[in-house]
């Protein structure tokens, strides 16, 4: 045996470290029919490192504090060595996190990666996702210009709209009456531990992937389906080996989303006043509103839904149940799809058109949510928001009376 | 086998063992959570603030600070009351339906005591202070006018119960806080009076 043969034996005889790798990386058959859509997973723990990473660079230099945060970053932007493009990079990073996981739970509306037996597996994902976007909005406070005030005055204003206890939560929130010093430190120590909370939720949501094994574009059960293949005679027939087969797919993946990542980063880190909005050039000034508040992009579509609902009964409580509710809906995903087959592949034309139509939506009123509410758009925004609630609450109705496919045993190429 | 064991006692002393931790749990939380209510810090900057009205001439304006805003105390005259119904026509919100007041300022001159205007001096359009303008029909506000607010930066107007004019930039009318008469002579902004 030679003594790294040695030095391993030593280790796996304290610490399962052959057999981690082996079950997780190695010898973890995953479906071989993955297609574009699956780079999305793997791009995600990407930007949660890059966040990480960035994130605590800059936080070596940003100054939670109401007098000196705004100065501290521009401080950042001109004066540390290269801390432009680490706050860059951070910035761009927080759009591009929703961007590829958007990608990722399209992917599973199209596969059907929710259904059963990955229920809770897409559970966990929904939690990651709330706790991003309770990370996103955080973070945005922290350079402390207009647009981060004002934006979080309004997010923060939201649950003043609960009855009774609305108020009192909303003081509780700020620590004050109003966005203050006071605000801007707990959201600073809250935005650095959430990125850490998430990477335990990853790892939660992996251990349960791994539990199940992966969905596919065919929506096949692999390890329902005949065993045996080149590495094992137990493991399932269309299964191969993670790595170094997705590794190494995952890496080109990688390679063509730095490529745009940093294509951003250097020439449009602004992202066209959608990364980072105009007003937050200028500081936080309290005593004066920017002309149109608008939330950044990944948050518009469920802005849209709040802003589409009027306020009725004395209180605009419903406009803030519906926002929530736009998001709780996607938690019961696996309970709604009630169609034999898991992938839009053998699906029909109902449920394509419905899917069809909520991509639509979904990106309708992302759109409207980044412009001012005139009575149009807000008649739009209401159609949206209809159309939008339709697509969940239809779906068990569509979902059976739509027309499938036969599915195949094994999954097609 | 469950020998020498007094297994209904273990169930006893497990259960109360938990409670006892749920409940040592549940105290050790409290200061947590508390502490993010505001500090007493906060709590100054924020505390009501007395008036003295009783030096209030008619149609003067005095400007207290409370919660770092501007807010006005307008002694409004007989005539000025006089000519608040005859507006309702013009004004985008005449009744206050929007809730921008105090249930108990929610009348035709939005105030408790019919004289005085207690409003907060925050332009509900971008935030900035409008000028008080008492004058009658002043050349740059035009014949109509019959006293109130105008707001220099984007031209809102409000009328001497601080009800928003239908067709400015502002939405709403301006914010009335929440206050109450400790005497005819002091007014106390920033809360609520029990009897009132």
């Amino acid at each position: 045996m030679s003594a790294l043969q040695n030095m391993v034996g030593w280790i796996d005889d304290r610490f399962p470290m052959t057999k981690v790798w082996n079950e997780h990386l190695a010898q973890y058959y995953a479906p071989k029919n993955f297609n574009f859509w699956y780079f999305f997973g793997s791009l995600a723990m990407l930007v949660l490192v890059i966040q990480i990473l960035t994130g605590l660079w800059l936080a070596m230099m940003y100054k939670p504090d109401a007098d000196l945060a705004f100065a501290s970053v521009e401080y950042i932007m001109r004066d540390v060595n290269w801390g432009w493009l680490i706050r860059y990079m951070h910035s761009t990073g927080a759009s591009a996190f929703f961007l590829v996981i958007y990608l990722h739970m399209f992917r599973g509306l199209m596969y059907g990666s929710y259904r059963k037996p990955r229920e809770l597996l897409w559970i966990i994902g929904m939690v990651i996702y709330v706790a991003m976007m309770a990370t996103a909005f955080m973070g945005y406070l922290l350079p402390w210009g207009q647009m981060s005030l004002w934006g979080a005055a309004v997010i923060v204003n939201l649950f003043q709209a609960i009855p009774i206890v609305g108020e009192d939560l909303a003081v509780w929130i700020r620590g004050d009456f109003v966005i203050s010093d006071v605000t801007l430190n707990r959201f600073f120590a809250l935005h650095f531990v959430l990125p850490f909370v998430l990477a335990a939720l990853v790892f939660v949501h992996i251990v349960a992937l791994h539990k199940v094994g992966s969905n596919n574009p065919d929506g096949i059960e692999i390890k329902k389906g005949p065993k045996g293949n080149k590495w094992s005679d137990t493991a399932p027939a269309d299964g191969i080996p993670f790595h170094p087969y997705y590794s190494v797919k995952d890496i080109a993946g990688i390679i063509v989303f730095l490529m745009f990542f940093a294509g951003i980063v250097f020439f449009a880190p602004e992202g066209g006043g959608y990364f980072l909005e105009a007003p937050n050039f200028e500081p936080a000034n309290p005593l004066k509103t920017p002309e149109h508040i608008a939330p950044v992009w990944y948050f518009t579509p469920f802005y849209a839904i709040l802003r589409a609902v009027p306020s009725f009964a004395g209180t605009q409580v419903w406009g803030v149940i519906a926002m929530g509710a736009a998001i709780v809906v996607l938690f019961l995903l696996p309970w709604l799809d009630r169609s034999p087959v898991k992938s839009i592949r053998y699906k029909g034309g109902l449920y394509k058109g419905f899917l069809a139509m909520f991509v639509v939506v979904f990106v309708v009123l992302g759109w409207l949510g980044t412009q001012p509410a005139t009575a149009l758009y807000t008649l739009f925004a209401q159609i949206a928001t209809t159309l939008y609630f339709a697509f969940f609450f239809l779906m068990p109705w569509f979902s059976k009376a739509d027309k499938t496919k036969p599915v195949p045993e094994r999954v097609t190429k | 086998m469950s020998e020498g064991v007094d297994l209904k006692k273990r169930r006893l002393l497990t259960l109360s063992t938990a409670v006892i931790g749920a409940v040592g749990a549940g105290a050790v939380a409290v200061p947590f959570v508390m502490s993010w209510q505001p500090s007493a810090r906060a709590k100054a900057a924020g505390a009501p603030v007395e008036a003295d009205i009783s030096k209030l001439e008619e149609g003067q304006l005095l400007r207290v600070k409370w919660r770092g805003k501007p807010v006005w105390v307008v002694r409004r005259t007989a005539k000025n009351l006089e000519d608040l119904p005859k507006l309702d026509g013009t004004l985008a919100d005449p009744a206050s339906e929007v809730d921008q007041q105090p249930a108990y300022c929610k009348n035709p001159i939005r105030s408790i005591k019919p004289e005085y205007l207690i409003a907060i001096g925050i332009c509900t359009h971008l935030g900035c202070s409008p000028t008080y303008r008492p004058d009658v029909a002043p050349a740059d506000l035009g014949a109509d006018w019959l006293g109130g607010f105008f707001c220099p930066c984007h031209g809102s107007k409000f009328d001497l119960a601080g009800r928003v004019y239908a067709g400015v930039p502002a939405p709403t009318n301006l914010v009335i806080p929440p206050h109450s008469y400790l005497s005819d002579k002091v007014v106390l902004i920033g809360v609520d009076g029990g009897a009132s």
